[in-house]
C-alpha cells in the first residue's frame, strides 16, 4: 500500500511553480563578464552584422515593382520600436497568434508580393534582428488579447508536460533548477530577453524557435516543425513569463 | 558576402593612444568537422588580417583554423596624422575583403 502510494507519488506530473517575478533575472546575468562585455558594445557584438544586413533590407524592393519595407513602414527605428517586446500577436485572419518571423512573411507574401524568407534564413534572422534591435531597452509586454489566452493556456501546459525519452518538462530545469548546472552549463530561468540571439555554440545568429527546437531534441524528444504552432505558443508563454523586463536583442549568449 | 564592423574613433589628438576594433561575418570552417555521412567539409578559414595607417602597416595577425567564426580584433595604435586606416582580410577560397575608414587628427 505504502509502494503504491510512492509509485503513485512518482506518476504524478511534473508540477513546479514558476519563477517569482521578484526572482528573475535574464540569463544576462548568469553569463561571464566576458560574454557580456560582447554584448554591451555593438562594435564586438557579431549580431550587429545581421542587423547591418537587415538595415539594407528594409531599405531594398524585393523586385522592381514592389514596396520595400521602408515605403510602407517608413524608418523603423521609430514604427518598430517596441513591436518584438509585444510579439507574438494574435492575428485575425490566421485566427491564432503569430510570432514576429512570421509577421514579417505575412508582410511578404501579401503586401510585397515575394516569396517569404525560409526559417533560419539568413534574410529572415538580419530582418527580424533589425526590427528586434528597436526594441532594446523596452519591456516586454504581457500580451493581454483575450483571443490569445487559450494559446497562452496550450504554451504553458506544454511547458510543463515531461516529453521525450527522458522524460524530461521544459519546467523541470528551467523553474526547479535554475541556476545549478547541466554539464557546464548555467541552467536560465527560459525568459527570452534577447531574441534573435547570437549563441556562441552556433556561431551565428538563431531565433527561438530554433533554440526551442534544440532544447526538445536535447531531451530527446522529436522536435515541431519550424512555424509549428506547438512553439508559437511556447514563444507567447516564455515571452509572458518574461513580461515587464527589458528587451536586450540582439542579445549574445553562451 | 563579406561585411564587417569597424569601430575607429572619428577624430584624435595627436599622440593619443586610440582602440580600434574590427569584426568581420566570415564561417571560418576549420577544416576537421565532418558531414552526417563522414564526409570531410573543406576548410574555409581568413589566413591574414592586416591594417594599414596612411600606408603603413601597424597591426597583423595570422589566423587559424582555432579561431571561431565572425573573427573580432581590438588594438591599439598612435594617433600620428589624419589619413585612412585600411583593413584587409585575406583567406582561403580566394577570399579577400577590403574596408577602409578615416581618421582625423588635431
Amino acid at each position: 500500500m505504502r509502494l503504491a502510494g510512492l509509485l503513485f507519488a512518482l506518476a504524478l506530473p511534473a508540477i513546479a511553480a514558476e519563477v517569482p517575478l521578484s526572482e528573475r533575472r535574464s540569463g544576462y546575468d548568469l553569463m561571464r563578464p566576458e560574454t557580456r562585455a560582447m554584448q554591451d558594445d555593438d562594435a564586438a557584438n557579431p549580431a550587429m552584422l545581421w542587423v547591418m544586413e537587415g538595415a539594407t533590407l528594409w531599405n531594398a524592393k524585393p523586385d522592381a515593382g514592389s514596396r520595400a519595407c521602408a515605403d510602407c513602414h517608413g524608418d523603423a527605428r521609430v514604427s518598430m520600436r517596441g513591436v518584438t517586446a509585444r510579439y507574438p500577436a494574435f492575428d485575425a485572419a490566421a485566427g491564432h497568434p503569430i510570432d514576429v518571423e512570421q509577421r514579417i512573411n505575412l508582410c511578404r507574401t501579401t503586401q510585397q508580393h515575394a516569396p517569404g524568407f525560409a526559417f533560419e534564413s539568413r534574410q529572415l534572422l538580419a530582418i527580424s534582428a533589425y526590427v528586434a534591435r528597436q526594441s532594446r531597452g523596452v519591456p516586454i509586454e504581457a500580451n493581454g488579447d483575450p483571443r490569445s489566452q487559450p494559446f497562452l493556456a496550450a504554451g504553458r501546459e506544454q511547458f510543463q508536460r515531461r516529453r521525450g525519452q527522458l522524460d524530461l518538462a521544459c519546467s523541470q530545469c528551467h523553474d526547479d533548477n535554475w541556476g545549478r548546472h547541466l554539464g557546464g552549463a548555467v541552467i536560465p530561468q527560459a525568459l527570452p530577453t534577447g531574441y534573435p540571439i547570437y549563441r556562441l555554440e552556433w556561431q551565428a545568429l538563431g531565433s527561438l524557435q530554433r533554440r526551442l527546437r534544440g532544447c526538445i531534441s536535447g531531451v530527446r524528444s522529436e522536435p515541431y516543425d519550424y512555424g509549428a504552432q506547438e512553439l508559437v505558443n511556447l514563444e507567447l508563454y516564455l515571452m509572458w513569463r518574461a513580461r515587464g523586463m527589458m528587451v536586450e536583442s540582439p542579445a549574445v549568449r553562451p | 558576402m563579406a561585411s564587417a564592423l569597424i569601430n575607429v574613433p572619428s577624430s584624435a589628438r595627436r599622440g593619443e593612444i586610440i582602440q580600434i576594433k574590427a569584426l568581420i561575418s566570415h564561417v571560418m570552417e576549420t577544416g576537421y568537422r565532418r558531414t552526417s555521412l563522414g564526409a570531410v567539409i573543406a576548410r574555409d578559414i581568413l589566413r591574414l588580417f592586416v591594417c594599414s595607417y596612411n600606408g603603413q602597416e601597424v597591426f597583423r595577425a595570422q589566423i587559424h583554423p582555432a579561431i571561431a567564426a565572425n573573427p573580432y580584433f581590438a588594438f591599439n595604435t598612435i594617433a600620428t596624422e589624419s589619413g585612412t586606416l585600411v583593413f584587409t582580410w585575406t583567406g582561403d577560397n580566394g577570399f579577400s575583403a577590403t574596408e577602409s575608414v578615416a581618421i582625423k587628427v588635431e
